[in-house]
C-alpha cells in the first residue's frame, strides 16, 4: 500500500489530475500540491500527489554528492 | 527528467567505495536502522546488505502500518460487519490489498468475504469514496491503516466528504504516527547508531518532524529516498557523521522532501484528527502514536455507530518473532518458521503478509544472509 512513485502530470481538472507513470495513466488527487502544473512531476501515493518533484534540487544533490566523492578520493 | 541517474550502477559503486572508507575509519560495528517497508524493499531487492562492509549492519524497524495494525481492530471491524447485517444494514467494506489478508486468531477480511460479505480491495481511499458516491443507498466503510503518507490522502478525502455532507462514507481509523514509534523503540532499549528516515513519511512531516529524535536522543539521522543510490547515499551520510562524531539530521531526498514538509497536508490532518495513545501489534501501546477523528467529525467513524467490544486476541501465533523484527532486534532468517511453516501463501504472522512486511520481502527476493 505504501509505494509512492514519481509520475508526470498530463492533465488537470479541479483537484484531480491525470498522471503518467511511464506509460500507465491514472487519476491522482492534487489537493495537497496546489501550485502543480501540466508537465510537472509529482510523487503519487495511494491516489494522491503528496509533493512535487524538484528537478533543480535533484540535479543539485547529484552535484553535491559528486563533490563529496571527489573530496574523498584525495 | 533525468532521474535514472539515481539507479546508476557506477554512481552506486562510487558511493560504496565511500562507505567502505568511512566504515574502516570508524573501525567498530555500526548499526543503522530504517523504519520503512519501501526502504526494506530497496535494501533487499538490490542486495545492499551483502554489499556493505561487515561492520555496517542495517536493521529494519516497524516499517509497515499493515503489520502493526492490532488484530483486535481487524476482528472488531469483522464484528461490526456481522452486527450490521443482523440489523439489516448493508455495509461495503473497503481496504488495501495487504490489509485484506492479514491473519488474526479470528480470521482475516478475506475470510469474511468468503462468508458472503461485501469486502472490496481498493488502491486508494479515493476509490472507496467514489464507491460511496455511486452506491448511495449503502454504507461504505474504509478500514484505514497507514502512517503519515497514507493519512494525508485519508484526511483529504474525509475533508471533502465532510464539506459535501456525504453521509454514507465512513472510516475505521487505525492510522499511526511514525516518530513516536521510533522514540518508543529507543526508550525500550533498541540501540542503533543512526536512523534512515522514510522519505515518504518525511514528505508529509518534513525534516522538521524528525528533528527531536536527534536533539533529544542524540541519534544522527538522514532522510533518504528509495532508489538504491538514495539509500546508499543515506548510509554514507550517516557513516560520515558518525565518523566525525556529529549529531545532526541531514536530508538526502531534497528533490522531494522539504524542511517543513507538506504544510497543506499537515494542516488537513490536524484539522480532522486528534493524537491519542495507540496500540501497535506486537509492540504494545505507544504514547501519542495514533490518530482518532475529532469529536465534531465522529459521524465519519464507524465505531461511533456500532459499539463492539474488541475481543481479546493474541498478537502473534506461537513461534512468530515479528515483535523482535519490528523492534529492529532480529531479521526474518532468525525465525525458525521462516520459509518453512511460514510463507506468503501460508503466512503465520503479519510481517509475512504485507507487501512491505520484512518477512515477505526477505522471502520474495530469496535473501538468505
Ligand atoms: S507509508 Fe511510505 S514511508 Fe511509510 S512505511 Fe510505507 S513506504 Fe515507507
Ligand atoms: S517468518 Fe512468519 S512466523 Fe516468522 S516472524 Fe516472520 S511472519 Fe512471523
Amino acid at each position: 500500500m505504501c509505494l509512492a512513485m514519481p509520475a508526470k502530470v498530463i492533465e488537470i481538472k479541479d483537484n484531480v489530475a491525470i498522471v503518467d507513470f511511464g506509460g500507465v495513466r491514472r487519476e491522482a488527487r492534487i489537493d495537497f500540491v496546489k501550485d502543480v502544473k501540466v508537465g510537472d512531476y509529482v510523487i503519487v501515493h495511494t491516489g494522491f500527489a503528496i509533493e512535487k518533484l524538484d528537478e533543480k534540487a535533484a540535479l543539485e544533490s547529484l552535484k553535491a554528492w559528486e563533490e563529496v566523492m571527489k573530496a574523498m578520493e584525495e | 527528467m533525468e532521474l535514472s541517474i539515481f539507479q546508476d550502477k557506477e554512481l552506486a559503486q562510487k558511493i560504496l567505495q565511500g562507505i567502505k572508507r568511512e566504515a574502516e575509519r570508524i573501525g567498530r560495528e555500526v548499526k543503522l536502522m530504517h523504519v520503512c517497508g519501501t526502504h526494506e524493499d530497496t535494501v533487499t531487492r538490490s542486495g545492499i546488505r551483502s554489499l556493505l562492509p561487515e561492520n555496517v549492519k542495517v536493521m529494519s524497524g516497524p516499517g509497515c502500518p499493515v503489520c502493526i495494525t492490532p488484530a483486535e481492530d481487524i476482528a472488531t471491524m469483522m464484528e461490526i460487519m456481522r452486527m450490521a447485517k443482523e440489523e439489516g444494514e448493508e455495509i461495503i467494506l473497503t481496504t488495501f490489498g495487504d490489509m485484506y489478508k492479514i491473519p488474526t486468531a479470528m480470521g482475516s477480511f478475506a475470510d469474511l468475504r468468503s462468508e458472503g460479505f461485501d469486502v472490496r480491495i481498493v488502491y486508494s481511499i479515493y476509490d472507496s469514496y467514489k464507491i460511496a458516491l455511486k452506491e448511495k443507498d449503502k454504507l461504505v466503510v474504509h478500514f484505514s491503516p497507514g502512517f503519515e503518507t497514507t493519512t494525508a490522502p485519508a484526511a483529504g478525502i474525509l475533508k471533502e466528504a465532510i464539506d459535501r455532507g456525504i453521509e454514507n462514507f465512513k472510516i475505521y481509523s487505525v492510522h499511526r504516527l511514525t516518530p513516536p514509534a521510533v522514540e518508543a523503540l529507543i526508550k525500550q532499549g533498541t540501540v542503533f547508531d543512526g536512523l534512515i528516515d522514510p522519505g515518504h513519511v518525511s514528505t508529509i512531516i518534513g525534516v522538521k518532524g524528525w528533528e527531536y529524535i536527534t536533539t533529544e536522543y542524540g541519534v544522527p539521522q538522514v532522510v533518504a529516498g528509495f532508489e538504491p543510490v538514495d539509500f546508499l547515499m543515506g548510509v554514507f551520510m550517516l557513516l560520515r557523521m558518525i565518523r566525525k562524531g556529529e549529531v545532526k539530521i541531514e536530508n538526502q531526498y531534497t528533490r522531494v522532501v522539504k524542511y517543513e514538509g507538506n504544510v497543506e497536508a499537515q494542516k488537513t490532518i490536524k484539522a480532522l484528527f486528534d493524537v491519542v495513545d495507540a496500540k501497535w501489534r506486537a509492540l504494545g501501546v505507544i504514547p501519542k502514536s495514533g490518530l482518532e477523528l475529532k469529536k465534531e467529525y465522529k459521524d465519519y467513524e464507524i465505531r461511533t455507530f456500532y459499539k463492539v467490544k474488541p475481543p481479546e486476541l493474541p498478537d502473534l501465533e506461537k513461534g512468530c518473532i515479528c515483535g523482535a523484527i519490528l523492534r529492529g532486534l532480529a531479521l526474518p532468517t532468525q525465525c525458525p518458521l521462516f520459509g518453512k511453516k511460514c510463507t506468503p501463501r501460508n503466512p503465520v504472522g503479519p510481517c509475512m503478509v504485507s507487501y512491505e512486511g520484512t518477512c515477505q520481502i526477505f522471502y520474495k527476493y530469496g535473501a538468505l544472509f
